[in-house]
């Protein structure tokens, strides 16, 4: 099965939000660095693309035809999607594994895990 | 033979059996049905088989078979390919692998909301119908049935797995599959429905299926020694308090079975939770109970799960020893104002400390939170007497 696993940063530090990201130790920082890595490396992990931060984003709806417009991410800036990757796993039970291995899972953030069509 | 009774017991296994053999709960279910229908029609007529499980398990493979045959979309979907049709009489009792324990963790798995655990453990492991599952929780029939098929497309679509779970997962699954076997349990222990019965035979379908784990043991044991008290809680629709109740109504049976469930927990080394909470309930039932023991083991499972309502009954239980006023203190330092059982137990503090007007004030508030009419009559009961 493929899941899409959706990583929303919530309060995690990034290098997007650099008094945040410069209060970790460079240990801790590395350690980030290194998990994603890890987890890019593993067999049936697709990469997503890396992301610009969610206010760099725009949300578009279209209602009664029209085309609405709006900045910002669709959610709540603390909510927003920070990143994303596919994996491709046995069960339901190893993409969790996989996404408790997200940095962002337990630093504050949360990854959702949805199964994609196929 | 009960037929209804075999049915209600052999569900469970032979839906699980055949989930394994066909890797699709709906086709599964839809088949185990048809069988039991079969068996319903055909039993009472002829004879039951030599082997009732191998027939049903039998009948509702090669129901399936034919139902994948006429509808060829299934066929790819299913392990059922490779699955020779057989004959009643080939399978015996030793072929049938007994996959519930695969069920209970497919059904309890955390990724599904809780109600939905719930809702397809009765199902599918208790063997209840969705008309009885959907009246124990207040809601429409068509109202469950959805919850239910929401649930088993979940299963599928997100792949859920089939499987006990490996050892670094089964603490924590094994935790969720506990919590949904005892909430069936209370649902049924307010006095309100019958499922309190349908936990115990769960209860004790996992004991059978995992005989190490001290905390299915120790959850045994709570559910029993309360389930045998249930006909004494209730005295004309009014609660009846431990000390009050009418000790010629428990069931001693239950209790002595739920006795040797706590000392095989205490055996396997347990000291979880439900252990605690079984050991306080047995201790509860004595003559005349050992309250220090009781306050020690309230705090040491407020130790373990945090909980302020264990809190409070370590206080009623410090109260019993003797020392009302620590209990008060105790009672006070809690942050549960809008629970009743607070202010109804700082009512009963206050009354024996013999300060009246403020037991008064205490028992007025919790009438203010109450939302069971027992409960209730109970509060005003004790606040009449403090009146007199």
């Amino acid at each position: 099965m493929k899941y899409l696993l959706l990583i929303h940063q919530g309060d995690t530090p990034t290098p997007h939000t650099p008094e945040a990201w410069e209060r970790l130790s460079e240990e801790e920082r590395n350690a980030v660095y290194a998990a994603y890595k890890a987890i890019n490396e593993t067999p049936g992990v697709t990469p997503g693309v890396a992301m610009q931060p969610p206010e760099m984003a725009t949300t578009v709806r279209v209602q009664d035809g029209k085309t609405l417009t709006t900045d910002g991410p669709f959610v709540a800036v603390k909510e927003a999607l920070g990143g994303y990757f596919v994996f491709e796993a046995d069960d339901l039970d190893a993409a969790i594994e996989m996404a408790s291995r997200v940095p962002a899972a337990s630093m504050g953030g949360a990854v959702e895990v949805r199964p994609l069509v196929e | 033979m009960h037929l209804e009774q075999t049915f209600r017991d052999e569900w469970g296994r032979v839906l699980a059996t055949l989930i394994g053999i066909l890797g699709d709960f709906d086709l599964a279910e839809d088949a185990a049905q048809e069988a039991f229908a079969i068996a319903a029609e055909r039993w009472p007529r002829e004879g039951p088989p030599a082997n009732p499980r191998a027939w049903l398990v039998t009948t509702a493979r090669n129901r399936a078979i034919d139902r994948i045959r006429r509808d060829r979309t299934h066929a790819a979907k299913t392990r059922l390919l490779e699955v020779q049709e057989a004959t009643e009489d080939e399978v015996d009792d030793t072929t049938i692998r007994d996959e519930r324990l695969e069920l209970v963790f497919t059904c309890c798995h955390p990724a599904l909301a809780l109600e939905a655990q719930v809702a397809l453990t009765l199902r599918t492991l208790g063997g209840l119908a969705v008309e009885e599952i959907a009246r124990a929780f207040l809601v429409s029939d068509e109202t469950m049935a959805k919850r239910l098929v929401r649930a088993k497309r979940k299963i599928k679509v997100s792949g859920i797995p089939f499987r006990v779970p490996p050892p670094y997962q089964l603490p924590d699954r094994l935790d969720a599959v506990l919590a949904v076997v005892y909430l069936i349990f209370n649902e049924g222990y307010g006095g309100r429905n019958d499922l309190a019965a349908d936990a115990i035979r769960l209860g004790r379908a996992l004991a059978e299926l995992m005989p190490d784990e001290p905390e299915v043991h120790g959850l045994n044991a709570l559910m029993l020694v309360d389930d045998a008290r249930r006909d004494a809680r209730f005295a004309d629709g009014v609660v009846v308090l431990l000390d009050d109740q009418d000790r010629s109504l428990w069931d001693r049976d239950e209790i002595e079975a739920g006795r040797a469930a706590l000392e095989r927990a205490l055996a396997l080394g347990g000291r979880g939770q439900y252990l605690l909470q079984a050991a306080i309930a047995v201790l509860h039932v004595d003559e005349s109970p050992d309250w220090p023991q009781l306050e020690q083991l309230y705090g040491e499972l407020a130790r373990l799960t945090g909980s302020p309502v264990v809190e409070l009954n370590r206080a009623a239980a410090m109260a019993e020893t003797g020392d009302v006023e620590g209990a008060l203190a105790a009672v006070d330092g809690l942050e549960l104002d809008g629970y009743h059982y607070l202010h109804a137990t700082r009512a009963e503090l206050l009354r024996r400390l013999d300060r009246t007007d403020e037991a008064r004030v205490s028992y007025d508030r919790a009438l203010e939170l109450v939302h069971s009419d027992a409960e209730r009559r109970f509060l005003e009961q004790r606040l009449a007497e403090l009146s007199r």
